[in-house]
This record gives C-alpha cells, sequence and structure tokens, in this order.
C-alpha cells in the first residue's frame, strides 16, 4: 500500500460529481465501499474510476434478488488497496444495460457470461455469445434466474 | 487473399485447471488471430457452493484448482472474515502465509518446467520436477497431504505446524534455495533461451491495463501490482520481503519475475518460523458464532494472481450468492496481444507465458487447412516445431 484513501473524502467526492446518478453509498469496512447507482450512469461512474482514479477493474457479479437483478462491478484501487462495488439494481421484466466492453477491454467475458446465465441484456456488447454454454444450453434459458412469484 | 489456417488447441482434457479450447488463426508461419472458448468442463462451483454451508465451502473452492489448492480457501477466508469483522490469531496467520508461500514455490517450479519442455529444454522441465517434490513432502509434513491440504477455516487454520516440523522445513528450504540458485542461473545465463524468450509474447503495460491482468504476467510489464501488499493480509504486513517487477513484457521477463518471486517466498517462510517461535502453540483461530447479513469480498494473490471471491449472505449458514474469479479468467484474455504476430513455433511459449496450466494441451490440439479441413499438424506437432526451433537456434548461437 503506498498511497492511502480516506472513505468519507471518496464518498464525498463521487456525491459531489454524480449527484443525480447515486442513490447510496455503504462503507463496509475500512477498505471496502458499495456505491448503489442508477443503471444509467454505469459507464461514466466506470470511465470516472478507470480513467480518473486509475482502478482495475476485477470482475462483476450479477444475481436475482426479489429486489430485481443485481450487478456488483468490483473495482480495485491498487494504490490504496480499496475494493470498490459498483452496484446496480435492473428491473426483473427485460433487464438492460449498456455494456462496459468498448470502454473497458476487461469487461468483455464477464458480461458475456452474467447474459448467460442471468439473461441480462448489455447493450452494445460488440460479441454477446454464450461463454461458457456455447452450442450445449437451449436459448432463452437462464440457469440463475430465479422465480420469485 | 492469401491462405488462412485456422490451428484449434483443446478442448482440454478434464483433469485440466480451465478447459480452453484456442484457435489460432495462421497465414502461412505467423498467427494472425486468436479466439477462445470455453465451457467443456464447466462445474458449476458458484452454484454448488450456494447449497453448501460456509465451513463445507472450503473443501469445494480447494478442489477448483489443484496446483494452487490453497489460493481460493485464502480468498474465500478473508472474504468470510471480511464479513464477520473477524482478526484472527496471529499464529493462524503466520501459518497461512507458510502455506500460500510453499504453493507459490511450487507452482512456479511447475511452470518453470513446463516452459522448459516446450522450448525443448526437457532437463529444466526434469530438474524443475524433481526440486517440486521436496516442496510436496513439506505439505505431507504440515497437513498430512501432498495437495489440497485442508488447512484453512473461517477464523484462522484447521491444525498447528508444531514447532517440531520447524526443523525439516529449514532443512528443505536451505537446499531449495541452492536449488532455486541452479536453475535461476541456467536460465539467465543461457543465450538460447534469452533468443527464445526474448522479445516474445511481448504485452505492453498499456495491454494489462486494458486487460486488468494480474499476476507475475502484470508485474513482468511493469504494473506493479500485488494484493499480498497492496491490501494486506495474513502475515504479509508482518514480515520483510518486496514485490518483484520487471520492464520488459516478453516471456523471459515473465520467467525472471517467477523465479525471483521464489526467493521472497523463501525469506516469508523464514521470518514466518522465527516469529512463530516466539507465539504459544495452539492459539490458532478465532471462534465463529454466526455469519451476519452483508455482502463481502475478499482477494489473495495466488501463484498466477489475483483470486477474488465475492460473497452475499442473508443471516443464514449459506451463501445466497457466491462469485468467484481466478486469475486465468483474466490473463488468457490477453492472448490476444500476445500471440498475435508471432511465429507458430513462438505460439506454444506465448501461450504458456502466464501459466494457464498448459500441461494436458498437446492431447487435443490439432491444426487444420480452413479450405480443405484436412488435418494439417497437431498439438504435439506444435511443440515439436517449438523444440525444434531451439534446436537449430543451438547450432547458430551455441
Amino acid at each position: 500500500m503506498t498511497k492511502t484513501m480516506e472513505n468519507r473524502l471518496f464518498i464525498e467526492d463521487i456525491n459531489a460529481r454524480f449527484r443525480d446518478s447515486v442513490l447510496s453509498t455503504t462503507e463496509h469496512s475500512r477498505l471496502r465501499i458499495t456505491v448503489t447507482i442508477i443503471p444509467e450512469a454505469v459507464v461514466n461512474l466506470t470511465e470516472f474510476f478507470y480513467k480518473e482514479k486509475g482502478f482495475r477493474f476485477i470482475t462483476a457479479s450479477g444475481l436475482h434478488s426479489k429486489q430485481g437483478f443485481e450487478i456488483f462491478y468490483h473495482f480495485s484501487n491498487d494504490m490504496s488497496g480499496h475494493v470498490i462495488n459498483l452496484h446496480v439494481v435492473l428491473q426483473h421484466e427485460q433487464p438492460v444495460i449498456q455494456s462496459l466492453t468498448e470502454k473497458l477491454s476487461a469487461a468483455n467475458w464477464i458480461e458475456r457470461e452474467i447474459h448467460e446465465l442471468l439473461g441480462i441484456d448489455f447493450k452494445g456488447h460488440p460479441n454477446l455469445v454464450p461463454l461458457l454454454s456455447k452450442d450445449n444450453w437451449p436459448e432463452g434459458t437462464y440457469p440463475y434466474q430465479k422465480d420469485f412469484k | 487473399m492469401s491462405k488462412q489456417k485456422i490451428i484449434p488447441i483443446g478442448p482440454y482434457h478434464p483433469l485440466q485447471e480451465e478447459p480452453e479450447y484456442f484457435k489460432l488463426f495462421c497465414d502461412g508461419e505467423r498467427v494472425v488471430d486468436v479466439e477462445w472458448e470455453t465451457g467443456y468442463n464447466h462445474r458449476g462451483i458458484e452454484n454448488l457452493a450456494e447449497k453448501k454451508t460456509f465451513e463445507q465451502i472450503f473443501f469445494l473452492v480447494e478442489r477448483i484448482c489443484g496446483i494452487c489448492s490453497t489460493s481460493h480457501p485464502f480468498a474465500f477466508a478473508n472474504c468470510m472474515e471480511e464479513i464477520c469483522g473477524l482478526e484472527i490469531p496471529d499464529r493462524a496467520k503466520y501459518i497461512r502465509s507458510i502455506v500460500g508461500e510453499l504453493e507459490r514455490i511450487h507452482s512456479h517450479l511447475l511452470w518453470v518446467g513446463l516452459a522448459g519442455h516446450f522450448i525443448g529444454y526437457d532437463t529444466v522441465f526434469m530438474w524443475a520436477w524433481k526440486y517440486r517434490e521436496p516442496v510436496l513432502d513439506l505439505f505431507e509434513i504440515i497437513s498430512g497431504n501432498r495437495n489440497s491440504y485442508a488447512m484453512f477455516k473461517i477464523g484462522g487454520v484447521r491444525r498447528d505446524i508444531e514447532s517440531s516440523k520447524f526443523s525439516p522445513i529449514r532443512k528443505e528450504l536451505d537446499i531449495l534455495t541452492r536449488k532455486i540458485d541452479l536453475l535461476t542461473g541456467a536460465v539467465m545465463d543461457d543465450p538460447v533461451i534469452h533468443a527464445r524468450t526474448k522479445k516474445v509474447g511481448t504485452m505492453t503495460k498499456q495491454d494489462i491495463l486494458d486487460y486488468a491482468a494480474v499476476g507475475p504476467t502484470a508485474r513482468a510489464s511493469g504494473v506493479d501490482i500485488d494484493v499480498r501488499r497492496d491490501d494486506p493480509y495474513a502475515a504479509y504486513p508482518l514480515v520483510d520481503w518486496k514485490v518483484i517487477t520487471a520492464g520488459e513484457g516478453d516471456v523471459f521477463a515473465k520467467a525472471k519475475v517467477r523465479l525471483l518471486e521464489m526467493y521472497e517466498s523463501v525469506k516469508i517462510i523464514q521470518q514466518c518460523l522465527t516469529k512463530m517461535e516466539k507465539l504459544p502453540e495452539g492459539d490458532i483461530e478465532t471462534e465463529v458464532w454466526e455469519v451476519p447479513e452483508g455482502i463481502g469480498t475478499g482477494h489473495a494473490e495466488a501463484p498466477r494472481g489475483e483470486v477474488f471471491h465475492f460473497v452475499m449472505t442473508d443471516g443464514s449458514n449459506s451463501p445466497v450468492r457466491h462469485k468467484i474469479r481466478a486469475p486465468s479468467y483474466v490473463n488468457i484474455a490477453t492472448f490476444k496481444k500476445s500471440c498475435v504476430g508471432q511465429t507458430i513455433s513462438d505460439a506454444a511459449i506465448s501461450l504458456a507465458a502466464v501459466d494457464p496450466c498448459y500441461c494436458c494441451t498437446e492431447r487435443m490440439a490439432t491444426a487444420y487447412d480452413i479450405h480443405s479441413k484436412k488435418q494439417i499438424l497437431s498439438g504435439e506437432d506444435l511443440i515439436r516445431l517449438s523444440q525444434a526451433k531451439t534446436r537449430k537456434l543451438k547450432k547458430t548461437v551455441l
């Protein structure tokens, strides 16, 4: 760890810059923060994290909960040791979000994986074909989708 | 338009850690594009984890990878302890780091051996794997198993390393250091290895940042990241060691980083043993009563790079969601940069340079003529091609 990052200042900065996009921020511990945003702002926030802050994209985790389809984009600030989760919630019916792949090559495979497991559509992804189950899984069936009815 | 051929590598054997299938698009001798497919051996580990208790998940994630079998339990333990807000006893921290570093040594030795084999240095292969054996024997002394050690649990470790075991570990580390000296000298000073690995499979710093590659692959291109230092866990902040980096980004730089990292691992283990002598035996875990509702992210530096686990809990004894990202998931994507533009004879070593567990590849690799669909090369031919190139070079360089 070579440079510290104060949680309070980071959260204040995020709130000031993206006032209309940030829904909430949670500080889990000294080095773990979750920022919940509106889905439309995901590209802007990612660009801010990757280009301005120099964060490294770790991966993304998708899940289906009662709230809807949730995606946690995990970023690492390797200078300070922080892991920042960018959290979005998409509606149950026709979950769609903008793809990050054009801005960030590293998001390519994980978006394909989330798409095939949960059925989330990543708009603008150059090659949204299944990553894990190509040619051996019925189309339109998503194994991680749950039935909450 | 020139005649283009496709050389597929894979799908992999089920023994393989990450099943992969590469299609090398070749124009004459040169690789012009690489495509990657996976899913041939999808085990549904993340889904299985949601049906197991937190204690059982350790045994499950330990079986994700056979070579670095402690990396996933390490990251998972970090993740769970973050959710529970746990601080583990110092003795458990040292034990965790000892296990982690021994694993790094044997994994890197394995890679050096395989890399040697790919470029036609089978003596390096035999030596490296021979030196690796005593490390596995040490694991047997520590855990009872040569692999899949089942050492980790939430709040600490499952068994202590008694002081009576320190002496065989120290003795073996001394012998091992001399052997690594030998290997490092052989690799660093050999003009043919230089010719085969320098400026081959080169990744720039920007390539690494774009693909978010990790571990020795990133450090060899001058990206100074290492979770052990950046987000300290276990005993790494308590001992003195340094992160090894190189700037060239080629296969030679990756080999150099791995070879020098083994010395740092030896240093870490020696210091851990010395510090453990002052701590009471048996104080190896903090008791956990419940896992609260919440989310946790834990990572650990495996031999191949950062292993990342995300867990969402709801207060029960199983996770709601458990996401796992192994380092090869991001490192393999770099092939598109490192392999394209190389000759086919350099493809094998360029692909192997990120250490994607390559041992089963040649069984399933074949090359087809894109037009006639006739097989033109097998995976074994690819390796033979690579080895023949070294033999030719030996005649000219030596």
